[in-house]
């Protein structure tokens, strides 16, 4: 018995030893074989200049980061900005009874169109439109209409993955939480909506990741962000390194909270499982 | 596992085969011409083109005839819409040709357009070999062949720039200026120090912003947008008290665009600029567009179309440091 399965775990391991021999001379033949057909392009020590120039790189990083700054500026604001709203939006959205009709379909119609229409529109339109209003001063930090245009349409998208969350909880939660005496009200703040976070994390940092990314697009009314100082430096060298720098930034601060979020759904949030102690 | 494994075996060497036709094929000659073009460019035409009068010299003509992109023509590129006075708008009867907006290239009127049309015809191609064709800012000088001979536009020399794109002698030599609104505290300004508490705005990739922070150094930040257009939208809003543009862009944004805006003055100083044509880097043209940009320089044609179609230069203010 003992000889036996010592037979087939030592076959085990010479299997687990095999595959991760060819795993690696699979790797380097693919990888390998690509990065040789790239370097030897003809056109590579041109693209090389352009694109991967040491040089370039190291005098525009500090500037870049710097810039990054109001990147970070702009979406921790909204991010704060947009969990309060969208989950007023959800809430709105999952009140029962006749009389919220109006409430609901304004609900409705708000997600529906700050999900259809290009984010970078909104913020054009809020970016020109409100200081030509002459209602506040034309001198009005361009950020704040930014961070105002980011919170308008990411709140529509976190509204409708709270909406799932909300609606993925049993209905017999909120019946069970009615039969106590709760009103509707505070079964949703008491019993259902912190079940439905737990529930929707993961796709909440998705959508954060998103609005992460998007705040490049501030820069088309004006705001000197990473991508606008990139562009800048770009022009100045007849360059495309920079661009590739900020990549590189968005790949480091975008790629750890993408594992975050991995990590959480193993973990159990986002499943369909209750972690212990969730509800007492 | 297996199958996995045996596919992606399979692509590595479909990989490894186009990889080995590829590089065996194009790199070595690719390089062998680039690096001849560069040796053979002759310097002996420089002396013969100076002295003959208006059409092509022949060693230009030579120079040019087989460095041009497509045979027999003559490739320029703008991005479009192509502005005036750079490009002039047709007749009001007419309108651009397609694919052009604003400005059209090829009626050869407004700036640019007589310096491309110049330019050909000292190398030796007629007004009909003449092609102008769509080239945005950024496909410039993108790597790669290029589509265009020239690209000419108000693109000004850096020196930084030349690492990736030849840049010719300078056509234009042009101040940066100040555009803002009629009536506000900055359009009386007489130095610079009147204008440093201003909102500043300009153009992303001009060296306008370079002005702004050396020759301005203004106490808030500038504000950067895609187009002029939006600068000037911001301006007509009031989200921005002053725009630097080079003094032809001023005069149009104040003479079309804008109308309560007014020019407060030109800049000078500093290191001039001047506009120069991008070329592929390391282009056999480069130095017959030199020869040509010298010659026209010589026979008094680049002043005489700045008079033409610059002619608001000598009037505008000069603004005092």
């Amino acid at each position: 018995m003992t000889v036996q399965r010592a037979a087939r775990r030592r076959g085990r391991d010479t299997r687990a030893v095999r595959s991760s021999v060819i795993a690696l001379a699979s790797c380097i033949v693919v990888f390998g074989g690509l990065t040789w057909i790239v370097v030897n392009a003809p056109g590579w020590p041109e693209v090389q200049t352009s694109f991967l120039n040491a040089q370039v790189f190291w005098d525009t990083l500090p500037g870049l980061l710097d810039a990054f700054i109001i990147n970070i500026q702009l979406f921790v604001t909204a991010e704060v900005l947009v969990l309060i709203f969208g989950l007023a939006l959800a809430v709105m959205r999952s009140l029962h009874g006749p009389v919220f009709l109006p409430i609901r379909v304004l609900s409705n119609a708000y997600t529906d169109l700050f999900r259809a229409v290009p984010g970078v529109l909104v913020i054009f339109i809020l970016g020109f439109g409100i200081p030509g209003l002459g209602l506040i001063d034309p001198k009005t930090d361009q950020r704040l209409f930014g961070i105002l245009a980011l919170t308008l349409v990411y709140a529509a998208y976190v509204a409708e993955v709270y909406r799932a969350g909300i609606e993925s909880i049993h209905p017999s939660q909120d019946a069970a939480a009615r039969s106590l005496g709760l009103s509707r009200l505070q079964s949703l703040r008491h019993v259902v909506i912190p079940q439905a976070v737990r529930r929707v994390v993961p796709p909440l940092l998705n959508d954060f990741i998103g609005l992460q990314k998007d705040t490049v697009l501030v820069s088309f009314i004006g705001v000197v962000e990473i991508f606008r100082y990139s562009q800048i430096a770009s022009a100045a060298t007849f360059n495309f390194t920079p661009y590739v720098a900020v990549g590189l930034v968005f790949v480091v601060i975008t790629v750890p909270l993408i594992h975050l979020v991995d990590w959480l759904a193993k973990r159990g949030f986002g499943s369909g499982a209750t972690p212990s102690g969730a509800v007492r | 596992m297996r199958r996995s494994f045996t596919l992606s075996l399979g692509l590595a060497a479909v990989v490894l085969v186009a990889a080995c036709s590829a590089s065996t094929g194009a790199s070595p000659s690719a390089s062998t011409a680039a690096s001849a073009a560069a040796t053979v460019a002759p310097s002996v035409a420089a002396s013969a083109a100076a002295s003959v009068a208006p059409s092509a010299s022949a060693a230009l003509t030579d120079c040019a005839t087989n460095a041009v992109v497509t045979p027999g023509k003559f490739t320029i590129g703008t991005d479009n819409p192509a502005y005036p006075p750079y490009f002039a708008t047709p007749e009001a009867s007419a309108k651009p040709k397609a694919p052009w907006q604003l400005g059209d290239p090829t009626n050869g009127n407004g700036f640019e357009a007589a310096v491309g049309y110049a330019i050909a015809d000292k190398l030796g191609f007629t007004k009909d070999a003449v092609t102008w064709i769509v080239v945005p800012f950024n496909n410039s000088f993108a790597p790669g062949p290029k589509t265009f001979d020239i690209d000419l536009n108000q693109v000004n020399y850096k020196p930084a720039r030349t690492q990736t794109a030849d840049l010719s002698k300078g056509y234009y030599f042009g101040n940066q200026s100040a555009v803002v609104l009629k009536g506000s505290k900055y359009a009386t300004a007489t130095s610079v120090a009147d204008l440093k508490d201003a909102q500043w705005g300009a153009q992303v990739g001009t060296t306008s912003l370079d002005a702004i922070n050396t020759v301005i150094a203004p106490t808030k930040k500038p504000v950067i947008y895609d187009t002029n257009d939006l600068a000037v939208e911001a301006l007509g809003k009031k989200t921005i008290d002053a725009i630097m543009v080079d003094l032809p862009t001023a005069d149009y944004i104040t003479n079309v665009q804008v109308q309560n805006a007014v020019i407060a003055g030109q800049f000078q100083g500093g290191t001039p600029e001047y506009f120069s044509a991008v070329l592929q880097k390391g282009s056999k043209l480069t130095d017959c567009v030199n020869q040509a940009i010298d010659a026209l320089t010589a026979d008094g044609t680049l002043d005489k179309l700045v008079k033409d179609w610059l002619p608001f230069q000598a009037s505008v203010p000069i603004i005092k440091p």
